[in-house]
């Protein structure tokens, strides 16, 4: 793959590469014997291997110009793969935490491995890891098929992939450490903030560059929703992240925000991240992988428009319904509420528009469980949609927040809508991208499909009990006007529902490394294939000057 | 390209736009989605109307309920405490003999005692009251700062070495780390501590000399006896109720590093009726509970 660049290229990723490791030094010295000088010495290794990596290859000849009248497949592969490699790390740390959760003492004594440390890492390495790489390797896939265009740079999404996974490696092994900001989902520290807007706004600018190129007159959706997500998450990201370091040596930094203001803009965040990362980036997954699969026209391009606008504009102004009841101003309450009970119209009529293309091919549905994969995804989008706008009432969150259910609502969302559907776009881009005439075993699909869906519906089920029972417990009165039950109460009677959580995470991650090696298998082994048109070219169907890009 | 073409399944005219294979349908909107937003967007705007919602420059609209979280919130306790009102002056007028004696208050006890107790005191003593090491078993026979009813209510009034004003101070000394005692006296009187209970046999000698330490440093607290005095807050070292361990080992810390226990005083976050009703669940229910 390196040897895919030209010279030029591998010399300035060595010359950024070194850069890295120069940078690491000078934190592992700074921070030396703290988890800041570790994260030093993390840089200077990933940087390090990387650098000798491309040294190896740094004298290969100059790669053939025939090669851009191609697509530019290498990022995806490397792209799938890590998130797959993320996917059993993150469901590990989950499975951990519910296993924990379930039997206190598996803590193990040690700071690590507590439930505070051990919680992000989960969050962190399942959204981010596994599903920001799979957002990263789709969206190549997708823009370049759709734009009939190669990749805008062959150094960019080289960046872009491996710069982002030093940011989550940075997030994870720096909360394992007891590095973290306290603000959920955004916890990682300002430096890997700092890395990371670098490297998002690389990810913009290629996506733009390419879409810039593109050999069609009018931009797909699926791209509206990948644009949207690429271009929010930066503003969200920054706007979150805006903190003052202590020092340079070390990672303890104060947010610009106070109070209520840091907590709404907290929430802002922490919702969006839901709809832009979670959704908005994952509809443009859904858009290209179900209709490709199905082999069916979308059901109506005026409904794309229509929820397209709606969730995007809807969206914004529903972070205030994770502060109902809280110092938050009550007007603010009222307006995130209502906002996101709008915000259902249009998520539904995207789920509605996805399940409606699938009319004509369910007998696909049937035969094929990749397509069946995407299609649960669609009604567990549908489910978790509806679920959140109800949640988001006053008066229902008044029961639901701080119970399970609010852990229902986000696994049934990241387990059967995320996961659920990045196996489905992976179990269809993987014989493409490899060249392989279908993956190694469709027998292993199904199992994978089953285990999934039985798993999620286990989790989601068993944590919508306890989060109720929860709720139930902690509002209960006696007849003297006094609370029944004390917390401790509550605790203990989550005891059967978080073994049951657990059992369903089991069989969740069984189905992952089902899927795991089944792609294993596929890239070693399965038949090749030749698509003689997976490659850039005009509309007539001819390769096209237009599509290549000048040197 | 754009070709308009009809799918054939639906009879729907495509957009005339195909990317990598994939076309759309020009479908109009369903009405059901027309109807769904005018009925969400109506709720929203009735829900405008009538709550607080949207910021002015320096205000914003009341809503013509004119509801605000923080007086509702502030409407709700106190309608609970009225709702409560009349067995909670009851509590108050009440001595604890008297509320045992009273089977209505008896039954307010035992429906709110138990949770107020799992909030409050569980984590430290336990659900059971039986304690664990470092916190004290409250429902045997063993009491730092006296088991009658006055005593145990003042203990949770004030609680122990706390930040209250008039709160039970007690500190028992480190004799090894002021070098007050040798390690070898710490030793032997280990050892003369636990012959007091019965675990530990050491030679006439030792005892000998164990009790000359312990009757030098030890009895101004403990007492002469060591049975211990409830106004200093200092253990009966004769019986075996042990806070911290009575193994050798535990007890050469003790004496070595000293120990200082400290128990919340509960007068600013407990009323007076909830302290009783906690006495009286800690003297009466919880050890007829098996403790």
């Amino acid at each position: 793959m390196i040897g895919a660049l030209t010279v030029g290229q591998r010399q300035a990723g060595l010359v950024i590469l070194i850069l890295g490791a120069v940078v690491g030094l000078a934190m592992a010295a700074a921070g030396a014997g703290e988890a800041f000088g570790a994260h030093g010495l993390i840089i200077l290794a990933f940087c390090a291997a990387l650098s000798f990596a491309v040294l190896a290859r740094l004298d290969d000849p100059e790669p053939p110009a025939e090669r851009r009248r191609a697509y530019y497949d290498d990022p995806i592969k490397v792209g799938i793969v890590l998130s797959m490699i993320w996917a059993v790390i993150g469901m590990f740390f989950g499975l951990w935490v519910a296993y924990l959760l379930a039997w206190p003492d598996l803590t193990l004594d040690a700071p690590w491995a507590s439930f505070g440390r051990l919680r992000p890492a989960h969050t962190t390495a399942v959204i981010f890891g596994f599903g920001g790489s799979a957002l990263i390797a789709t969206s190549f896939h997708v823009m370049q098929r759709t734009s009939r265009a190669r990749l805008a740079g062959e150094f960019s999404p080289w960046f872009v992939l491996i710069g982002y996974q030093l940011f989550v490696i940075l997030a994870v092994t720096g909360y394992l450490m007891g590095i973290n900001q306290s603000k959920e989902y955004a916890e990682a520290e300002w430096y890997a903030d700092l890395w990371l807007v670098v490297v998002w706004v690389t990810y913009f600018v290629l996506y733009m560059r390419t879409l810039a190129r593109r050999n069609e007159p009018h931009i797909y959706v699926a791209n509206w929703y990948y644009m949207a997500f690429i271009l929010i998450v930066a503003v969200l990201h920054i706007f979150n992240n805006i903190a003052v370091p202590v020092s340079f040596g070390g990672s303890q930094s104060y947010i610009l925000w106070s109070g209520v203001q840091d907590a709404m803009m907290q929430w802002w965040y922490g919702h969006n991240a839901v709809a832009f990362f979670l959704t908005a980036g994952f509809l443009g997954m859904l858009y290209y992988y179900l209709p490709k699969r199905a082999e069916r026209p979308i059901y109506s391009y005026r409904l794309s428009i229509l929820s397209f606008w709606g969730i995007v504009f809807f969206y914004v102004w529903a972070g205030s319904h994770h502060l109902h009841y809280t110092a938050l101003p009550h007007w603010v309450q009222t307006l995130g509420m209502t906002f996101s009970v709008m915000l259902l119209v249009p998520s539904w009529a995207t789920a509605a528009n996805a399940l409606l293309t699938l009319n004509g091919a369910w007998h696909k549905v049937r035969d094929d469980a990749t397509l069946r994969f995407m299609m649960v995804a669609a009604i567990f989008y549908g489910l978790t949609t509806f679920e959140g706008s109800f949640l988001a009432i006053r008066g229902v969150n008044a029961l639901s927040h701080y119970t399970d259910w609010t852990v229902a609502h986000v696994h049934a969302g990241a387990l059967g809508w995320n996961a659920i559907l990045i196996f489905g776009a992976v179990y269809a881009a993987v014989p493409v991208i490899w060249r392989r005439e279908r993956m190694w075993s469709n027998r292993l699909v199904e199992w994978h499909f089953w285990l999934a869906v039985m798993g999620t519906v286990i989790y989601v089920f068993a944590m919508w009990n306890s989060g109720i029972l929860q709720g139930l417990m902690w509002r209960t009165y006696t007849d003297a006007g006094t609370l029944q039950y004390s917390f401790i109460d509550s605790v203990s009677a989550m005891i059967p529902y978080y073994v049951a959580r657990a059992v369903g995470g089991t069989a969740f991650l069984i189905g992952t490394g089902i899927g795991v090696f089944n792609i294993w298998m596929t890239i070693r082994q399965a038949p090749e294939a030749h698509l003689a048109l997976d490659r850039p070219t005009s509309p007539a169907g001819e390769a096209d000057d237009r599509s290549v890009p000048a040197e | 390209m754009s070709v308009k073409e009809r799918d054939p399944l639906t009879g729907h005219q495509t957009t005339g736009h195909e990317w990598n294979g994939i076309t759309e349908l020009n479908t109009r909107v369903p009405r059901a989605i027309w109807w769904f937003i005018g009925i969400t967007h109506l709720w929203a705007l009735v829900m405008w109307i009538l709550l607080p919602t949207w910021p002015l420059v320096t205000s914003y609209t009341k809503g013509i309920l004119g509801l605000d979280q923080r007086e509702l919130v502030a409407g709700e306790i106190e309608a609970g405490e009225r709702y409560r009102e009349h067995w909670v002056v009851r509590f108050e007028g009440e001595s604890l003999d008297g509320i045992r004696q009273d089977e209505t208050l008896m039954e307010v006890v035992s429906g709110a005692a138990p949770a107020i107790w799992g909030d409050n005191c569980a984590v430290c003593h336990g659900v059971s009251g039986a304690g664990g090491p470092g916190f004290p078993n409250l429902v045997d026979d063993a009491w730092l700062w006296g088991g009658s009813d006055e005593a145990v209510l003042e203990s949770i009034r004030v609680g122990i070495n706390s930040a209250h004003p008039e709160t039970q101070f007690s500190q028992m000394l480190a004799f090894g780390e002021t070098d007050i005692l040798t390690r070898e006296q710490i030793r032997t009187v280990v050892a003369y501590v636990q012959s007091l209970s019965g675990l530990a046999d050491p030679p006439p000698q030792m005892r000998e000399e164990g009790a000359m330490l312990f009757a030098d440093n030890c009895a101004s607290c403990h007492g002469e006896d060591a049975t211990g005095v409830n106004d200093l807050g200092a253990p009966n070292l004769t019986d075996d109720a042990w806070i911290y361990g009575g193994d050798t080992e535990t007890l050469f810390v003790t004496i070595h590093d000293g120990r200082m226990g400290w128990m919340p005083g509960w007068e600013g976050r407990l009323t007076q009726a909830e302290r009783k009703m906690l006495a009286v669940y800690l003297l009466d229910v919880l050890p007829e509970e098996g403790g």
